[in-house]
C-alpha cells in the first residue's frame, strides 16, 4: 500500500472516519443544520410576539420555543461549530498531522446527533418538551416538570461527555502535537483561545453534569437537593448552574475571539498588536469567570458581602475584555485594509460584541440589576454577545477559511450581501429589545401589554430578515461546494502567516505527516 | 435617486426619533408609553438613585464607545489598501497597553463608589412602618397585611385581563395583562417591607416605578422596601419563569395617602369579620351558586373553561368528581392534585368559598347534583383530615 491514501467511499468514510477534516466538517455541518432548526425555534417565537395577544401558539409551547431555542443554540449550534473549527484549524495551525486522540474524536462526534435527535424528540412527547427555560430553574424543572425532563437530563448528559472528550482530545493535540519550534507562546491566538476554552470545558461540563444529575435524584429517588420542604434550597440550583453557566458564556465568546484575531491581521496585512497581552487578557478573562457566577443571581437575595464581591468581580472583567478590543483596533489603525466578507463579519463583531460588553457592564452594576434582571434588557445584552459576538465571527471563520476546506472560492458579492442583511436584521431585531427591556418587559412572556407592541414588531421583523440571511449563507456555501471558482495558491489571502497557508488549497486529506520547521 | 434619498432620510431620522421618545415619557405610570425607550425613575428615593447610575454608567459607555469606534471606523476608511498601500508594522507597546488597563480600571472605580452607596440602601430594610408578605403562586399573588395589633388582612390578587382581548376577538384595554381584581395598597411617604416567598415554584416581584425586583423562593423569605414618594396606580410583572402563565400574572400597586390607606385597611378587616361570621350561616343552594359562580369565574376557569368543558384541567362538566362522592370532590379542590397543575385551593380560598364553588360546580354546566356544602363542612373536612 501507498502511504498516500485517501478518504474511505460511501457511508462508512463518514461513520467510521478518525480524520480530523472529516470530523470537522461533519461537526460544522451538524451545527449548520441545528442553527437552522434552533432558529425555527427562534421564528416562532418572534411570530407570536409580532402582535400582542396569543396568535399562532399557546403559552406552554411557547415556553417549550424559548427553552428549546436556548439549549439547540448554546449546545448545538454555537459549541460543536467551533468545536468543528477546532478540529479542521488547530492540526494545520500547529502543524500537526491529525488530532492527538482520533477515535475519541469520531466519538465525540457521533454522540451528538443522536442526543439532538433525543432531545428535539421531547417535544413530540407527552407533556411536552422541556418548558422551563434553558438555565431549566428548580423546583420548575424538577417537581413541576414534564416526564420529558428525565430525557433532557439524559441529552444534558450525554452532551456533557461529548464535550468533554471534545475538550481532552484539544488540550492533547495543542500540549504534544505542535510542531518543532512552534512554542506556546509562538501559537497563533485561535489556537490559544482555545487551549483556554478547553480548560474552562472539563472543568464546567461536569458541575452541569451534578447539577442535571441532581435534579434526577430530586425527580426520581425522593432527594431534596432543590427543595426547601426537604431540607434543599432551590437557589443552590442556580448556584451550581451559574457555576458551570458563566465559565460556558466565555467557552462560546473566546473562540469567537481567536477567530477574529486571526482575521483582522490578516485583513489589516499588519500582525496582531499585542500578541503577549492577548495571552494574557484571554487567560485573565478565563479566571475570573470562575468568581463572577452569582452575577446572574442578583436578585435571590445574597447577603451583601456577597453581593457587593459578585459586583466588583464582575466589573473587573471589562479590564481584560477592553484590552481585546483595544488590541483589534490597534490592529486595524495603520494597516492596509481590505473589507473581504470575512473581515467585515469580524469588524462587525467587533463592534457589536462591544455594545454587548457595554451592556454587560451595565447589567454588572448590582443595584442597576433590580430593574434590568430577567427583563428583555438582558435578552438584547447576551444576544448582543452570542449572535454578534459568536455567530458573526462563525460567519466570519467560514468564509475565511473555506477556500481552505473546499479549494474554492465562495460568491463575494453574495457573502457581502449576506453580511449587510445580517447586520441590518440583526440590529432590527435587538437593539429595540434593550428600549422594551428598560420600559419593563420581563423576558419569557407570550404575550404583552400594548405599550410594548411597536418594538416588538420591530424585532420580529428584524428577526425575519436576520433568519432569511442565513438560507443565502447555506446557499453560498453549497454553491461554492459545487459551482465555485477554484483557488489554486496555498495563500488564498495576501495577508495570512498562520501556516494553514501553507498547505496546498483545498488541504489534501493528509497534511503535515512530516512537520513543518516553525522558526 | 429619490428613492434612496428618501431611504437615506427615513434611516437618518429614526434616532432622533428614537431620543425625542426618551424625553417624552414620564413614570410607568397609570398608562405605560409607547416608544418608551429608557428606565423609569419611578417614584422612591431608591429608585431615582438607580436610574442615575445607569445614565451615568450609560454615559460612560457612550463616551467610551464613540473614542473606540472612532478609531475603527477611521482606520477602516483611512487605512484601506487603496489609499494606504503600505502597512504599518508597528505592534507591542508596553506603555500603551498599560494604559489601557489602567484607565478602565480607574473609571470602574468611580462607578463602584455610588453603586456600593446604593447597594447599601436597596439593603436597608430595618425600620419599616409596615410589613407586606408576598407569596407567589401560579399564577397570582397573595398579599397578607402583618398587623401587629388585630387579624392580620390578606386576599389575592387575579389577572382579570378578559381571555376575549388575549384571543385577539375583543378590543385591547390601555393595561391589557396589567390588570388585576384586586391592587395592593401602600399609604404614600412610608417604609413599606415587603417580605417576599412562594408557594410552589420560583417568581419575581417586579414593580419598575418602586424599583424593586425580588425573586419569589419557595421556603424562603426575601426581604426588599419601598418608601413611595407619590400617589397614583403603578404596574409590574412576575419577572422569573414560572410556567404557563407566567406572563400572565401581573401586580398592581396603588399608593395612597394615609387616610385613604387607613379606611381601606379597615374595610378590609371589616370584610375578613364577615367572612368569619358567614362560616356559622346556614346558606341556601341557591346563594351558594351565586357566590360560587364568581368563585369559579376567577378561580377556576382559566383551566377548566367558562363552562366547565375542560381545557388545560380536566372538564368539570360531568366529571365523575364533580358527579361523585362529595368526599372526593372536597379532597381534590381543598388539597389539589399532586403532580399535577392542580392546586391544593384549601390554602387560597376561604370556608364560604371553598364551599360555595364546590357546590357551583356540582349544580352546574349539566351537573344536577342536588347536593351542597356548608362553610362548617369544609372547616371539619380540613380539620378532620
Amino acid at each position: 500500500m501507498g502511504a498516500h491514501h485517501g478518504p474511505a467511499k460511501g457511508l462508512t468514510r463518514w461513520l467510521f472516519t478518525t480524520n480530523h477534516k472529516d470530523i470537522g466538517t461533519m461537526y460544522l455541518w451538524f451545527s449548520f443544520a441545528m442553527f437552522l432548526l434552533g432558529g425555527s425555534f427562534a421564528m416562532i417565537i418572534r411570530a407570536e410576539l409580532f402582535q400582542p395577544g396569543l396568535q399562532i401558539v399557546q403559552p406552554e409551547f411557547f415556553n417549550q420555543m424559548t427553552t428549546m431555542h436556548g439549549l439547540v443554540m448554546v449546545f448545538g449550534a454555537i459549541m460543536p461549530a467551533f468545536v468543528g473549527l477546532a478540529n479542521w484549524m488547530i492540526p494545520l495551525m500547529i502543524g500537526a498531522p491529525d488530532m492527538a486522540l482520533p477515535r475519541m474524536n469520531n466519538w465525540s462526534f457521533w454522540i451528538l446527533p443522536p442526543t439532538f435527535l433525543l432531545l428535539a424528540s421531547t417535544l413530540l412527547m407527552d407533556g411536552g418538551g422541556p418548558n422551563f427555560g434553558w438555565t431549566f430553574y428548580a423546583p420548575l424543572s424538577t417537581t413541576y416538570a414534564p416526564p420529558s425532563v428525565t430525557f433532557f437530563i439524559f441529552a444534558v448528559h450525554a452532551m456533557g461527555i461529548s464535550s468533554i472528550m471534545g475538550s481532552i482530545n484539544i488540550i492533547a493535540t495543542i500540549v504534544n502535537m505542535r510542531a518543532p519550534g512552534m512554542t506556546y507562546m509562538k501559537m497563533p491566538m485561535f489556537v490559544w483561545t482555545w487551549l483556554i476554552t478547553a480548560f474552562l470545558l472539563v472543568a464546567v461540563m461536569p458541575v452541569l453534569a451534578g447539577a442535571v444529575t441532581m435534579m434526577l435524584m430530586d425527580i426520581h429517588f425522593g432527594t431534596s437537593f432543590f427543595s426547601a420542604a426537604g431540607g434543599g434550597d432551590p437557589v443552590l440550583f442556580q448556584h451550581v448552574f451559574w457555576f458551570f453557566g458563566h465559565p460556558e458564556v466565555y467557552i462560546i465568546i473566546l473562540p469567537a475571539f481567536g477567530v477574529v484575531s486571526e482575521v483582522i491581521p490578516t485583513f489589516s496585512r499588519k500582525p496582531l498588536f499585542g500578541y503577549d497581552s492577548m495571552v494574557y487578557a484571554t487567560s485573565s478573562i478565563a479566571f475570573l469567570s470562575f468568581i463572577v457566577w452569582a452575577h446572574h443571581m442578583y436578585t435571590v437575595g445574597m447577603p451583601i458581602a456577597g453581593e457587593l464581591f459578585f459586583m466588583y468581580a464582575t466589573m473587573l472583567i471589562a479590564v481584560p475584555t477592553a484590552a481585546k478590543v483595544f488590541n483589534w483596533v490597534t490592529t486595524m489603525f495603520k494597516g492596509s485594509i481590505t473589507l473581504e466578507t470575512p473581515m467585515l463579519f469580524a469588524i462587525a463583531k467587533v463592534f457589536l460584541f462591544t455594545v454587548g460588553g457595554f451592556s454587560g457592564l451595565m447589567l454588572a452594576i448590582a443595584p442597576a440589576d433590580f430593574q434590568y434582571h430577567d427583563s428583555y434588557f438582558v435578552v438584547a445584552h447576551f444576544h448582543y454577545t452570542m449572535v454578534a459576538g459568536a455567530i458573526f465571527a462563525l460567519s466570519s471563520a467560514v468564509y475565511y477559511w473555506i477556500p481552505k476546506w473546499t479549494g474554492k472560492m465562495y460568491n463575494e458579492t453574495m457573502g457581502k450581501t449576506h453580511f449587510w442583511i445580517s447586520f441590518i436584521g440583526f440590529n432590527l431585531t435587538f437593539f429595540p429589545q434593550h428600549f422594551v427591556g428598560l420600559a419593563g418587559m420581563p423576558r419569557r412572556i407570550p404575550d404583552y401589554n400594548l405599550m410594548f407592541a411597536d418594538f416588538n414588531m420591530m424585532s420580529s421583523i428584524g428577526a425575519f430578515i436576520y433568519g432569511a440571511s442565513q438560507l443565502l449563507f447555506l446557499f453560498n456555501i453549497v454553491r461554492t461546494i459545487t459551482h465555485g471558482k477554484p483557488v489554486t495558491d496555498a495563500k488564498v489571502w495576501e495577508g495570512g502567516t498562520t501556516l494553514e497557508w501553507t498547505v496546498p488549497s483545498p488541504a489534501p486529506y493528509h497534511t503535515f505527516t512530516t512537520p513543518p520547521e516553525v522558526k | 435617486m429619490y428613492l434612496q434619498a428618501r431611504r437615506l432620510l427615513k434611516l437618518a431620522l429614526s434616532p432622533v426619533l428614537m431620543l425625542l421618545s426618551l424625553f417624552s415619557t414620564g413614570a410607568w405610570a397609570e398608562e405605560g408609553a409607547r416608544w418608551q425607550t429608557n428606565m423609569t425613575p419611578g417614584i422612591t428615593e431608591v429608585g431615582h438613585q438607580i436610574y442615575d447610575l445607569h445614565m451615568w454608567v450609560f454615559y460612560v459607555c457612550v463616551v467610551t464607545g464613540i473614542l473606540v469606534f472612532g478609531v475603527m471606523f477611521y482606520s477602516v476608511f483611512a487605512y484601506r489598501k487603496d489609499r494606504h498601500p503600505e502597512p504599518a508594522t508597528f505592534h507591542e507597546n508596553t506603555k500603551v497597553e498599560i494604559v489601557w488597563t489602567i484607565v478602565p480600571f480607574l473609571i470602574l472605580l468611580v462607578m463602584v463608589v455610588p453603586a456600593t452607596k446604593t447597594l447599601i440602601e436597596i439593603y436597608d430594610t430595618d425600620d419599616s412602618e409596615l410589613d407586606i408578605l408576598i407569596t407567589g403562586y401560579q399564577w397570582k399573588w397573595k398579599y397578607e397585611y402583618i398587623n401587629p395589633n388585630g387579624d392580620n388582612v390578606s386576599f389575592f390578587s387575579n389577572l382579570t385581563t378578559d381571555a376575549a382581548e388575549i384571543a385577539n376577538t375583543e378590543e385591547k384595554g390601555s393595561n391589557y395583562l396589567l390588570e388585576v381584581d384586586e391592587a395592593v395598597v401602600i399609604p404614600v411617604n412610608k417604609k413599606v417591607r415587603f417580605l417576599v416567598t412562594a408557594n410552589d415554584v420560583l417568581h419575581a416581584w417586579w414593580v419598575p416605578a418602586l424599583a424593586v425586583k425580588r425573586d419569589a423562593i419557595p421556603g424562603f423569605i426575601n426581604e426588599a422596601w419601598t418608601k413611595a414618594t407619590e400617589t397614583g396606580v403603578y404596574r409590574g410583572q412576575c419577572a422569573e419563569l414560572c410556567g404557563r402563565n407566567h406572563g400572565f400574572m401581573p401586580i398592581v400597586v396603588n399608593v395612597v395617602e394615609e387616610p385613604e390607606y387607613n379606611a381601606w385597611l379597615a374595610e378590609k378587616q371589616a370584610a375578613a369579620a364577615e367572612i368569619k361570621e358567614l362560616m356559622a350561616k346556614d346558606f341556601s343552594l341557591d346563594e351558594l351558586v351565586a357566590r360560587g359562580k364568581n368563585v369559579y369565574t376567577s378561580g377556576c376557569a382559566a383551566c377548566h373553561g367558562a363552562n366547565g368543558e375542560g381545557g388545560v384541567g380536566k372538564a368539570i362538566a360531568g366529571s365523575p368528581i364533580a358527579t361523585g362522592p362529595m368526599k372526593d370532590h372536597m379532597e381534590v379542590v381543598v388539597h389539589g392534585v399532586p403532580g399535577t397543575a392542580m392546586p391544593a385551593f384549601g390554602s387560597q380560598l376561604n370556608e364560604v368559598d371553598l364551599a360555595a364553588v364546590i357546590t357551583y360546580q356540582r349544580n352546574s354546566f349539566g351537573n344536577n347534583m342536588g347536593d351542597m356544602l356548608q362553610p362548617v363542612d369544609i372547616y371539619k373536612f380540613k380539620k378532620g383530615q
